[in-house]
């Protein structure tokens, strides 16, 4: 999972052993997934006209959690979406090697939806940032929501969670990771000093 | 992480884990091309040069594409219109397209090696987009992407290369990355269209197309150079078209399921017939398809910051 500890936008891999502080288990995960899905439902009265997108990779299996849940909920699938921000980056130009490349995937027309951008975690704003204009380019949206997991703070840029499973304060040189059972690891978000 | 180098010259010198990545980087800008608006701002503020010494459409054509669905922008220089024709050299030329901040040079010539040389002299990133009989990488890896989209695996993967495999820098491309991956390659053509060492690369030669047809899974064409005729490489294009012309009747030699490929453009009824290019194994049009995604692949992949 992405630690946060550099302000730029980051995909490194965890390196490890570190030692780390649990600041969310498995069942308090389950539950805010759970209440992230009823506020969600609430704030758009139902369902109607609404879909969810992932932000690769940690926010693609919330998505799909938030999507089960929806569907415990109501009895309906919501179409949901994968994101892959890289070709938005605002960092592109700067670096050496240009990042792995997977996979966008919207496969339904998200013009007039009211679309539901998912990831794990909110730091600096500017993956939020590249998501929208990624999200843009592929249609006109009636609105674009934010659900985040984790909310550590240190925005760089004007942005806000319309949905927060955990304001979590950190310092800048802490790393946030969140361990998803998607990628063969236990439930857990976890907070490293520097 | 990364392709790691300043050039694409050649396919000789990347590895198989270079291939894959290439072909997968490829796979999500095929999603952009089926966009509505089929446009990403990863290349935004690079300059990439088009320098073709060499008359070609599709090429040019596809890289300019390319460039421009990344946001780059792009320049095309020609021989005809720039001052070549004035005695400047090739590395002049691309030193003064350099001195205008150009990030990426594209370059088709018709000398072998004629990449390495400007790779060398310049500090722009050089991707060869064709030189002489020697390589066109970005085409073999179009086409290994597309064989790839129909799902088929390289390990074991029978090819067949026919017609001047001496001539074409396609068929040199083709077989470097293939036998790389893993495929079993047959080149097959009359005597004076095969290299007379060519087996030293690990491809099996055959004189026969009926005979080298059998059990293939993949039918690579490479033009007839017809501009060639009288150079005694073949007596008439009719014997030719006779001998090593693709007909409906010989595709069913090959495998069921065989597609048939060509890096075009194809002289229709001289080495493939009419039926078998418009036919529902031929997969010409779709390699000119996923010929701008994989340049978009492979310029993405070289426009690090270096």
């Amino acid at each position: 999972m992405p630690p946060s500890t550099q302000p730029p936008m980051t995909t490194e891999p965890t390196t490890g052993n570190r030692q780390g502080r649990v600041v969310m288990d498995a069942g308090d995960i389950a539950r805010a997934v759970t209440r992230i899905a009823h506020e969600i439902l609430e704030r758009n009265k139902g369902i109607k006209d609404l879909a969810l997108v992932g932000i690769r990779t940690g926010g693609v299996h919330l998505a799909h959690r938030l999507v089960r849940r929806i569907h415990d909920i109501e009895g309906t699938q919501i179409p949901i979406g994968e994101l892959d921000i890289t070709l938005y980056r605002d960092d592109l130009s700067l670096r050496k090697d240009q990042p792995i490349l997977r996979k966008t995937s919207v496969p339904f027309k998200i013009s007039d939806l009211k679309v539901v951008l998912v990831d794990d975690v909110l730091f600096t704003g500017r993956t939020i940032r590249a998501a929208m204009d990624s999200l843009i380019d592929l249609g006109r949206p009636a609105e674009i929501q934010l659900a985040v997991l984790v909310d550590r703070g240190h925005r760089q840029l004007p942005i806000k969670a319309n949905y927060i499973g955990k304001n979590i304060p950190t310092s800048r040189e802490e790393a946030i990771e969140v361990h998803l059972e998607e990628n063969g690891e236990e439930d857990r978000v976890v907070i490293l000093r520097a | 992480m990364g392709l790691k180098r300043k050039d694409l010259l050649s396919l000789t010198n990347l590895s198989a884990d270079d291939i894959t990545l290439i072909l997968e980087t490829a796979d999500s800008f095929k999603e952009v091309s089926g966009r509505e608006i089929k446009k990403v701002p990863a290349l935004r503020g690079k300059t990439v040069v088009n320098l073709f010494f060499e008359p070609s459409t599709r090429t040019r054509t596809s890289f300019e594409l390319a460039a421009k669905r990344l946001s780059a922008d792009v320049i095309n220089f020609s021989p005809s219109s720039s001052s070549v024709v004035k005695g400047e050299t090739l590395l002049d030329t691309a030193r003064n397209i350099e001195a205008m901040q150009a990030d990426i040079i594209v370059l088709r010539h018709s000398s072998a090696g004629a990449a390495e040389t400007l790779a060398r002299g310049v500090k722009s990133s050089v991707i060869n987009a064709g030189d002489g009989w020697h390589e066109h990488p970005t085409q073999a890896l179009l086409d290994l992407y597309t064989i790839r989209s129909r799902q088929m695996g390289f390990a074991g993967l029978r090819v067949a290369i026919v017609g001047d495999v001496a001539h074409s820098r396609v068929a040199r491309s083709n077989i470097f990355a293939l036998t790389k991956l893993g495929a079993e390659v047959r080149v097959v053509g009359p005597p004076t269209m095969i290299p007379l060492q060519i087996s030293q690369l690990g491809v099996q030669v055959y004189h026969n197309l009926d005979e080298a047809l059998r059990g293939v899974n993949v039918i690579m064409m490479l033009r007839l150079q017809l501009e060639r005729q009288g150079r005694a490489l073949f007596p008439t294009i009719r014997e030719y078209a006779r001998h090593y012309g693709l007909t409906g009747e010989r595709v069913k030699l090959a495998e069921p399921g065989a597609i048939v490929m060509h890096p075009g453009p194809i002289n229709r009824g001289v080495e493939i017939a009419p039926d078998v290019a418009d036919s529902l194994s031929s997969v010409i049009l779709d390699q000119v398809a996923n010929g701008v995604a994989v340049r978009m692949g492979i310029l993405y992949l070289m426009s690090g910051a270096g």
